[in-house]
């Protein structure tokens, strides 16, 4: 009995803060779109290639999270300020790390990202080539 | 009562399986020896006790006895009876005990059916079967016991989480499981015949109809999988490469592989030690699915060294097993000759392409998925998402999807591209035609202009072994693998599509008035409150009408359910032969103006319609190679028959 009044108690305890945030109003472009159809595509397809920090595997452009909401508030206003998507990108790896953007850039972490399937398409070459060369 | 039977229905599987592996194991010595006879009856019972265990299960779920853990944790008893039966698999114990009854049931009927193979090696095979069984018993029974009671009856369960309660999603699991677990058979199929050193044609054929069981429960499983996503999170995303997603993925990528190889084994005793690799891989990634999945690993690798019990103890079965297979794979493989040797342009030729490509795609789908854990174990957290799995999984599928539309047009063993010269250059035109026409559409995306031109190319390449044969009496399985082929050109189109001419509308707008996405015209009409069984809700009532056609109505709703307490969007669709649209209601903007959310989505439905495609082109080739097998063990029956007589 201790042990279900604590789990419901628990679970109260959970779901609070998450009530409390929705009292808070979405910023403006969280769900509002750019009037100028080519601003809004730019900002459409870099809201894709950013995480949702808040979720689990989705990126900011299908996420309900109020954070998700704020990220594509901000890139939705820089956009409309002129500002390039990847300098955004910039700014929000800068503030947040490289785990914000789905697009891994070669870097030192993340070269094998690019050697490695480099290296697969060499060794499939070489298969193939193989057969090509048995056939002779 | 009834969870302690269950729970003993379990433990005597469990020690069955042990009399299962030794009776195996000393099979290899002497196929004869009393306890090598008892290998099949134990596989059989086995797979009834463990049937039995999880009828048990779906029985305390249905009941609701929240004197037992689990139904504790994961049932209500105010839930639907459909959603309470898919509860009890709904979660860690009960989805792992459906996993190990699936086993079991799968190694009862090999036990009892399969007479092709020489008597040792079905005895090595269910050996192995036991092997890779027994450590998923010892799981479930130190670790995650299903049946579980708690020391007071908790008075109300804690419910199921309301994303779940979704009847797409409560057999989109079990979907999944019966394919890994169909590769399992697949994998002991491939233990024993490298135990036994019997790789040849008739491996190959009893092993077939458990692969491509396994590949239409997986290609099933995702398609629903991912149909379920795109209706259910509400944005109108269809595939995220999400780990959990990639899960299904690398074993289905890696049952494909394993699905033409074992026709080319089957058919000219070629590519033997490569399917038999296969075959290996094809388990592992099962495995690795359900470790990623199961473990915890995935929301952080910290959180999983936090509470290592479980993952621990699946880490180690997969390396067990991999490991143990791989190295009997070392040992074994140049013990067995490669088989029959091919020309480059032959049938067989193009599988080896597909082969390879499709090895190098399940290469890369593993590095993205596995590479951000590996970092996040040294504190770099990376992520890896769509701008990287796309354009690099397509430098290997566009050729391989290339390959795919003429490679069936070739003949076995030695053939010349000039034969087929006239299928190629249809297939190059049709391309270069399509592709012009979808940038003169304007749709300026390389890799949505790529889909399209081949997904049309290869949909009339499919068609093409078809050419001058007289269709009634074109074979079953070939009906199978042009319906499947079809299937994917389908599939490609739609995700091709959707890709290129997507409309979006975010729009805040008041009751009475109208917006405009794509072609449809959508007036909001009402708002109002409706509530259900465990839920309340806001609904918008909306009428949509397509290019100033007659208006249909649309209900889409926000919904709040209360246990356990999550708010969830239920997303309408209106489905037209050309597309969908997709409306989503979202918060009041605080003005007496309601947010949507309004996609148009152009041949989007292709996508899944081209996954039940692909699905049905497996089962025509399994119908089609389980017939041919039936009248093959009759003849062969009618010959032994016919030689007693003789002799008497």
């Amino acid at each position: 009995m201790m042990r279900f009044i604590l789990a419901i108690l628990s679970a109260a305890l959970i779901v609070m803060p998450a009530s409390a945030q929705q009292t808070l109003p979405p910023a403006p472009l969280a769900y509002e779109q750019l009037s100028d159809p080519a601003q809004e595509e730019a900002a459409q397809a870099l809201m894709e290639t950013l995480r949702c920090l808040k979720c689990q595997s989705q990126s900011i452009a299908d996420s309900d999270a109020p954070m998700a909401g704020d990220m594509r508030h901000q890139v939705r206003s820089r956009i409309a300020a002129g500002e390039e998507p990847e300098a955004i990108r910039a700014w929000l790896v800068e503030r947040y790390g490289d785990y914000v953007s789905y697009a891994p850039t070669v870097s030192n972490t993340t070269w094998p990202l690019f050697a490695i399937p480099l290296l697969l398409l060499i060794v499939a070459g070489v298969i193939i080539r193989r057969r090509v060369g048995k056939r002779s | 009562m009834a969870a302690e039977l269950g729970l003993a229905a379990l433990w005597l599987a469990a020690a069955l399986s042990v009399l299962q592996l030794i009776g195996g194991a000393l099979a290899q010595r002497d196929t004869n020896s009393d306890l090598a006879k008892l290998v099949r009856p134990a596989a059989v019972m086995q797979g009834l006790l463990a049937g039995f265990a999880f009828l048990v299960l779906l029985y305390l779920f249905a009941v609701t006895d929240l004197s037992v853990k689990l139904v504790a944790a994961n049932s209500h008893s105010d839930k639907p009876m459909i959603f309470k039966l898919a509860g009890a698999w709904g979660n860690h114990e009960g989805s792992m005990l459906l996993w190990i009854t699936v086993m079991a049931l799968a190694g009862g009927l090999i036990g009892f059916v399969e007479r092709r193979l020489p008597e040792q090696t079905m005895q090595a095979t269910l050996a192995a079967q036991a092997f890779v069984g027994l450590g998923f018993y010892a799981f479930l029974l130190l670790s995650s016991n299903p049946f579980e009671r708690l020391p007071e009856p908790a008075m109300e369960g804690m419910g199921l989480n309301p994303l779940l309660q979704d009847i797409g999603l409560a057999f989109h699991p079990p979907t999944l499981y019966f394919g890994y677990v169909g590769l399992s058979v697949a994998f002991s199929f491939a233990v024993g015949a490298l135990l036994t050193r019997q790789v040849n044609p008739d491996f190959a054929r009893a092993m077939r109809p458990w692969v491509l069981g396994a590949w239409i429960f997986l290609t099933l499983g995702i398609t629903a999988g991912s149909y379920w996503a795109y209706y259910e999170l509400g944005w109108g995303g269809w595939w995220f490469w999400d780990p959990v997603e990639n899960a299904s993925l690398m074993p289905w990528l890696a049952a494909t592989a394993l699905l033409h190889s074992v026709s080319v084994l089957a058919a000219r005793d070629a590519l033997r030690t490569w399917t038999i690799m296969l075959g290996v891989v094809a388990f592992s990634m099962s495995m690795l699915g359900t470790f990623l999945v199961r473990s915890g690993i995935l929301t952080s690798v910290h959180a999983f060294a936090a509470d290592p019990e479980r993952g621990t103890f699946i880490l180690g079965l997969l390396i067990l097993y991999i490991g143990g297979a791989l190295l009997l794979f070392g040992l074994r493989a140049s013990s067995i000759s490669e088989g029959d040797r091919f020309s480059v342009t032959s049938r067989e030729g193009a599988l080896v392409f597909n082969n390879v490509m499709l090895s190098a795609i399940l290469g890369i789908v593993l590095l993205g998925t596995l590479y951000p854990l590996l970092t996040e174990a040294f504190d770099v957290r990376v992520s890896v998402g769509p701008p990287y799995f796309n354009p690099v999984g397509a430098v290997f599928t566009i050729p391989m999807l290339m390959v795919m539309a003429v490679g069936p047009l070739l003949r076995w063993r030695q053939d010349s591209f000039t034969r087929v010269k006239w299928p190629i250059i249809i297939s190059a035109v049709v391309m270069v035609a399509v592709l012009a026409l979808v940038v003169i559409l304007g749709s300026y995306s390389i890799l949505a202009d790529l889909g399209l031109a081949v997904a049309v190319a290869l949909g009339i390449g499919s068609f093409m072994p078809l050419r001058g044969r007289n269709l009634l009496r074109v074979p079953i399985a070939t009906w199978g693998m042009v319906v499947a082929h079809f299937g994917i050109a389908v599939a490609l189109f739609g995700m091709a599509s959707e890709s290129a001419f997507s409309e979006e509308k975010l729009a805040a707008i008041s009751v009475g008035e109208s917006t405009q996405v794509g072609p449809w015209q959508v007036t909001l009409d009402a708002v109002e409150p409706v509530a259900g069984p465990n839920w309340t809700a806001i609904q918008a009532n909306l009428g949509a009408s397509y290019d100033g056609g007659t208006s249909i109505e649309l209900t889409p709703q926000s919904r709040n359910f209360w246990a356990p307490p999550q708010e969830t969007t239920e997303s309408v669709l209106a489905t037209r032969w050309n597309g969908q649209l997709y409306a989503v209601v979202g918060n009041e903007a605080g003005d007496g103006r309601w947010q949507l959310r309004l996609w148009w989505k152009p041949f989007v439905t292709l996508i899944w319609y081209g996954g039940i495609l692909v699905a049905l082109g497996g089962l025509l080739a399994l119908i089609g190679r389980v017939k041919t097998d039936l009248k093959r063990r009759y003849v062969v029956k009618r010959a032994g028959d016919r030689r007693a007589e003789a002799a008497s």
